[in-house]
Order: structure tokens, then C-alpha cells, then sequence
């Protein structure tokens, strides 16, 4: 019995799962890298309330 | 916040290393199956994600309980992290499976057992971020959020247990599987090689995940705290 080929799966099947893995670590970078602008926005927002 | 701890700098590398290791072994390592080919390599990732996947439901599950037992809000953040990271990796977990199904049983998707329990699984985390965007108050968030992990956990034991229990096409590699499976397979050595490794790899990606996504809850938190402060 032949092997068949179904590579192309196999191929579509690991770019999936770093694609979304990928995705998934770059929304948190994100989210990180946003959250930390608002925390200095109201950090310096608090500064001058209490001058 | 504050800065990123040595250990989890450590983590973050050697999930790096595992996760290219674990690909190595996979994509070279193993051999190939003589009757599905190359598309059954999608297997070790396959239950890589899974196991993690339902795992970290049943984390959460276990965290929902200890917040609404001591009403301490990092266990909230605890259980939002895992319930996020392994909604992630189940969905891999499902869209693996449908990739290795095109050819292996000629479809994309059929209403098995196995199939309908998983994609209910990833619903159910998925309907969790929904309620808990609709709540306002924190405490009755993470009341409300611990409550349905505490349920939905349920589903993960269910996902993993019906293709031992009931007849279905979806095949079990580990244990006795239904007659009515197609696609099952004997490991080789090498195979289990690849396969133990990614069970182990995607354990270290999931742990350093699920830190980082802690600490992005608790740079939230903080954030929330602040704004209150200013507003008020």
C-alpha cells in the first residue's frame, strides 16, 4: 500500500498553530504595552490633582 | 508594574526552545505513518493543546472555587488567565483535528461525539468572557465568572472521557477505542518520543502564558484602581 501524500495539510496544520500562537502573544504585548500608557496617563493625571 | 521576574525570563526562553524542539521532533524525528502520511504529524501538537487546553478549564474551575471560598481577587485573575490561554490552545486543539479529518475521513467536521463535546467546551469559555464583559462591579464578575467555571469545568472531564464511553469514529491512541473509530494508529517508539515531548513542551508554553497573562490582570487592575481614583 502507497503512503499518500498529505502534506499539505500537515503544512497548513503548523502554520495554524504558530499563526494563532503568534496572534495570541502579540494581542498580550499589546494590551500590556496600552494598559501601561493609561497607568502613566492617570499616574500624571493623580500628580497634578494634587498640586 | 513591575519588572519581569528572573524565572519567568527563564521560562519565557525555554519555551522557545521546547516549542522548536518539540516541532523538531515532530516534523523530523517521527516517522511517517504508512497509511495517513504526513498530515498524522499534526497529532502530536494535537493532543499537546488539548491536554493543556482541558487542564487549564479544570484549573479554573479549581480557582473559581478557592476565589468564592476566600474572596480574594487574585484567584479571579488566576482563573481569567487560564480560561484565556486555554480557550487558545483548545481552539488549535479543534482546528488541528479538522485539518487531520479532511483526509483521514474525507470531512472537515462531522456531529461525532468527540467533535460536538469539544466545540461545546470551547462555547462555553467563550460565552465566560462574554458574561463577564456585560458585569460592571468586579466582585459580582468574579463571582458570577467562578460560579460558571465552576460548571463549565464539568464539560472537560466529559470532552476527554466520551470517546472511551461512547461509539464513536474518533480514535483513542491511548487505551481501548470504539469499533467504529477511524484513523487510530500504533506508536512506535519515536512516535511516542515526539508525543511525550510535546506533552511536556506545551506544559512549559501554557505555565509561562498563563503568568504572563496574570500579570497583564494585574497591570489591569491597577489600571482600573487608578482610574476610579482620578475620576472620583
Amino acid at each position: 500500500m502507497q503512503t499518500p501524500d498529505t502534506s499539505s495539510y500537515m503544512i497548513l496544520g503548523y502554520a495554524l498553530t504558530f499563526i494563532v500562537m503568534g496572534i495570541y502573544v502579540f494581542s498580550m504585548y499589546i494590551r500590556n504595552r496600552n494598559l501601561k500608557r493609561d497607568l502613566e496617563t492617570f499616574e500624571s493625571m493623580e500628580k497634578s490633582d494634587k498640586k | 508594574m513591575q519588572a519581569r521576574p528572573v524565572f519567568l525570563k527563564i521560562l519565557d526562553y525555554l519555551s522557545i526552545i521546547v516549542l522548536g524542539v518539540s516541532t523538531y521532533l515532530a516534523l523530523v524525528f517521527a516517522p511517517t505513518e504508512a497509511v495517513m502520511g504526513d498530515v498524522q504529524r499534526v497529532f502530536y501538537f494535537h493532543i499537546g493543546t488539548a491536554w493543556v487546553g482541558l487542564m487549564g478549564f479544570v484549573i479554573a474551575a479549581v480557582s473559581g472555587i478557592i476565589y468564592l471560598v476566600t474572596k480574594d481577587m487574585k484567584w479571579d485573575r488566576f482563573e481569567v488567565a487560564a480560561v484565556e490561554v486555554s480557550t487558545v490552545f483548545f481552539f488549535i486543539t479543534i482546528a488541528l483535528g479538522s485539518i487531520w479529518a479532511r483526509p483521514a475521513w474525507n470531512t472537515w467536521w462531522t456531529w461525532d461525539p468527540r467533535l460536538t463535546t469539544a466545540a461545546v467546551t470551547e462555547l462555553i469559555y467563550i460565552a465566560y468572557f462574554m458574561l463577564r464583559a456585560g458585569l460592571e462591579d468586579p466582585e459580582k464578575r468574579a463571582r458570577f465568572g467562578a460560579v460558571y467555571t465552576l460548571l463549565g469545568g464539568i464539560s472537560a472531564p466529559i470532552t476527554f472521557m466520551v470517546i472511551r464511553l461512547f461509539r464513536t469514529i474518533h480514535p483513542v491512541v491511548i487505551g481501548s477505542q470504539s469499533a467504529e473509530a477511524q484513523g487510530g494508529f500504533s506508536m512506535t517508539s519515536d512516535m511516542k518520543v515526539a508525543f511525550f515531548f510535546a506533552l511536556f513542551a506545551f506544559t512549559i508554553i501554557f505555565i509561562d502564558m498563563i503568568w504572563h497573562r496574570i500579570r497583564l490582570g494585574n497591570l489591569q487592575d491597577n489600571v482600573e484602581q487608578l482610574k476610579l481614583k482620578v475620576t472620583m
